[in-house]
């Protein structure tokens, strides 16, 4: 179904009103990759749909290969993007947990693949509503991962990370509520072609399949070597946490929408501070300003990006707040939420922090309101909170 | 990510054999049978083949196929 | 001196196949027939392992190793980007013992055939999942032992026809192979190479240490296993059925005396093994002249 202002691009911005979902199709579109292979599945549909329906009306040129699961969808990429050419898939939930062995795969690889994560609780009970734990437990797998907030920054992340990635040469996650934000129209300015062209040459990998330059990819190593293939890998990430903000620099430079690797809200001199990741951002927003209105110093860290952890700037933000409260929609069953567990530990060693506090709210889609938020931050202020809570629980 | 780009040729697997192939020239016709079927890709194709022993693994079967019987399995590491 | 298959190498010696491997020479044919403008993509099995450890490789074209399952995704992968890199002309292989293709790969398979996605598909099949140390798998024939499937308690269910599965993806072709039969086997592969569409090859592969065989026996049983029609030569090309005459067939134990992964069977065993084969290959060629 083409959208209105859809075919109106002559190098003139679109603004156009759409689902996080389109977005994503859009911001890939943009991207040219050469194959997009993926597996359908709820709230993650329409990403591909688009994608297919922009394929079949020749407005993108791509070789879209409809895989029988979501593992194979990955290992095609792994394929194409080892081959040379820039590769696009998306998934959600279960399908990243078939993929998990895939993206160690990716990520080993050093392949710059970049996905779209619809962040859905997993299974079972089945549902398909908004949960962070499915992209939470790839924490390790050596993807670069990405928290959005609203429609926008996912057109813009995406596009940015094709760029992030092929730098640090790391595959990219980019994650946004399922729902809240995969289903939910909001105004989007959708660049003109030409200039994210600009912005993202043409994909040309130093290493790559070649017959003029026959290689072998991930033979077998020893204990001799593969410690410092890890290490690079490592290395790759602390370069990834200078490309991220350098791109989001260029990136304000082409388009006007500047992003960084954690982004403040009000926090310079707040003494209460909020840290929260995806569409909860928004609320919490909300939240602060509705605090400051009632005199007290709130402030927001949004968490963008999970991998890598922006341990250097926390500690830069957290020194002057009195409490930090850590809003997580996801849970590490056995101990806390995954946010609240990676600041604190980032945090362990600083000499002046705040108290810190970890709220899981909102699991399996449920909703976190302004009220929530203002709810949380009197519990803390009132001693009425523990360390780890779980928010909401009904009796 | 190992990228491998030396070829197997820097190892010298002929140190592997327990049996070593001999070739009886005045037997051999050069049917290049042996050539043909050698896994290890250690008998030229000359003229008349020859078997490179710094790689052979003396796996024989050089020797099981010649049509004329015109090789030979010896118990030597030659 | 005249040779019957092309005289250009694309693998290298030193490797670290065992002495007498078949999957070595399968190779060897296989991008003989293909030449060097050709990918290779190998999932884990023997390859995986015998094409040599970092940094050195025992191919001398480009390869990428991949996961157990994904030879045929990651492949199909590989094609798609050559294909809009305007190098459609490069021929894609993807790799994969019997473990990667009848058992855990055989969903990528699937998918591939399906899609008829444009590469060539190869299974070296030595019977059992013998890189990590001779374990039953699907395509272990009736009777074996393997280390999961000890004499006392040998394979109890017969091989798994994969050929059959390929076949009824309606593949444009799909072809089993014997190293004993080089010239066959390249014809074959070329055959494919000059189709559009995903193309099966089947080859089987003796292994000596797995089958329990002294090595210079490789040859000879790749040839019995064609000559007694346990593995019969045949093509299926658009769905027509062409099966390789080779004479009167010789009587399966003639194939299986060889082989200390067969020594403990029965009399009767021999002989259900025998009544199968027999069946079987009737079977193929009436698919030969319905089809």
């Amino acid at each position: 179904m083409p959208e209105k202002g859809d075919k109106d691009d002559r190098g003139k911005r679109m603004k156009l009103v759409i689902t996080g979902n389109h977005a994503a199709a859009y911001a890939a579109k943009l991207c040219r990759p050469h194959v997009i292979s993926a597996y359908p599945i709820t709230p993650q549909t329409e990403v591909v749909e688009k994608l297919a329906c922009m394929v079949a009306d020749g407005e993108l040129k791509s070789d879209f290969i409809k895989v029988e699961s979501e593992h194979s969808a990955m290992a095609a990429c792994i394929g194409a993007s080892a081959a040379g050419s820039r590769s696009f898939t998306a998934t959600s939930s279960q399908g990243l947990a078939l993929m998990h062995e895939m993206l160690f795969w990716a990520a080993n690889s050093r392949l710059p693949i970049v996905m779209i994560n619809v962040n859905r609780a997993m299974a079972p009970p089945w549902t398909v509503w908004a949960d962070q734990t499915d992209s939470l437990a790839q924490r390790d797998t050596g993807w670069m991962q990405f928290y959005c907030e609203d429609n926008q920054e996912i057109l813009d992340t995406v596009i940015q990370a094709y760029k992030i990635a092929e730098k640090v040469s790391l595959p990219a996650m980019i994650s946004l509520d399922a729902f809240f934000l995969s289903h939910t129209s909001e105004a989007v300015d959708v660049p003109p072609q030409a200039d994210v062209d600009r912005f993202l040459p043409e994909f040309n990998p130093e290493y790559k399949l070649d017959i003029n330059n026959p290689r072998a990819f991930g033979g077998l190593v020893t204990a001799e070597w593969y410690y410092e293939f890890r290490y690079k890998i490592h290395q790759a990430m602390q370069d990834a946490k200078r490309e991220i903000n350098t791109v989001g620099k260029e990136y304000a430079k082409s388009f006007g929408r500047k992003y960084s690797l954690i982004e403040p809200y009000k926090a310079d001199d707040a003494d209460f501070l909020f840290a929260a990741s995806g569409s909860m951002v928004s609320v919490v927003r909300d939240a602060v300003d509705k605090l400051r209105k009632a005199q007290k110093k709130a402030g927001l860290i949004k968490m963008r990006t999970f991998r890598p952890f922006p341990k250097e700037e926390l500690i830069k933000l957290v020194p002057g707040a009195k409490n930090l409260c850590v809003l997580d929609r996801n849970i590490s069953l056995g101990n806390e939420g995954i946010f609240f567990t990676e600041i604190k530990a980032a945090l362990a060693n600083i000499k002046a922090k705040p108290m810190i506090y970890g709220f899981t709210a909102g699991l399996g889609g449920r909703e976190v309101s302004v009220n929530d938020v203002m709810n949380i931050a009197k519990s803390i202020e009132t001693h009425k909170a523990a360390e780890f809570n779980f928010y909401g629980l009904k009796k | 990510m190992s990228v491998s780009s030396v070829p197997t040729s820097v190892n010298k697997t002929g140190g592997w054999r327990v049996l070593t192939p001999v070739i009886d020239y005045d037997k051999c016709i050069s049917c290049m049978i042996c050539w043909k079927f050698c896994p290890e890709i250690c008998i030229t194709a000359e003229d008349k083949p020859k078997i490179i022993l710094e790689y052979c693994k003396g796996c024989g079967i050089c020797a099981f196929e010649c049509p004329k019987k015109a090789i030979k399995m010896i118990e030597a590491k030659g | 001196m005249k040779l019957t298959i092309p005289q250009q190498e694309l693998v290298y010696s030193g490797n670290a196949a065992c002495q007498g491997c078949a999957g070595l020479l399968a190779m060897r044919y296989c991008l003989k027939a293909l030449g060097d403008k050709t990918i290779v993509v190998v999932p884990a099995c023997c390859w995986t392992v015998l094409s040599g450890a970092f940094p050195a490789t025992a191919f001398n074209v480009p390869m990428f190793h991949t996961a157990f399952e994904t030879a045929a995704s990651c492949a199909c992968g590989v094609k798609a980007a050559l294909r809009m890199q305007g190098k459609d002309d490069i021929n894609v292989l993807a790799w994969a013992g019997d473990g990667g293709t009848f058992d855990i790969g055989i969903q990528a398979l699937s998918g591939a055939a399906e899609r008829n996605d444009d590469f060539i598909y190869v299974c070296y099949d030595n019977e059992a999942y013998m890189n990590t140390g001779i374990q039953r798998s699907s395509s272990t024939p009736y009777g074996a032992a393997t280390s999961t499937t000890p004499s006392n308690m040998f394979k109890n269910e017969y091989k798994k026809d994969i050929d059959s599965i390929l076949a009824a993806h309606n593949i444009p072709y799909m072809a089993t192979a014997s190293v004993a039969y080089p010239e066959d086997l390249i014809k074959k592969v070329q055959t494919a190479n000059s189709i559009r569409g995903l193309k099966f090859i089947h080859i089987i592969a003796p292994c000596p240490p797995g089958w329990r065989y002294p090595s210079e026996k490789t040859i000879a049983l790749s040839r019995l296993a064609v000559l007694t029609a346990v593995f019969p030569l045949y093509e299926v090309k658009d769905g027509k059925y062409t099966v390789r005459k080779t004479g009167d067939k010789k009587p399966v134990a003639e194939y299986i005396k060889h082989q200390g992964r067969f020594r403990h069977l029965k009399k009767e065993e021999i002989e259900y093994i025998q009544a199968e084969t027999d069946k079987r290959f009737e079977l193929l060629l009436k698919k030969e002249q319905l089809l």
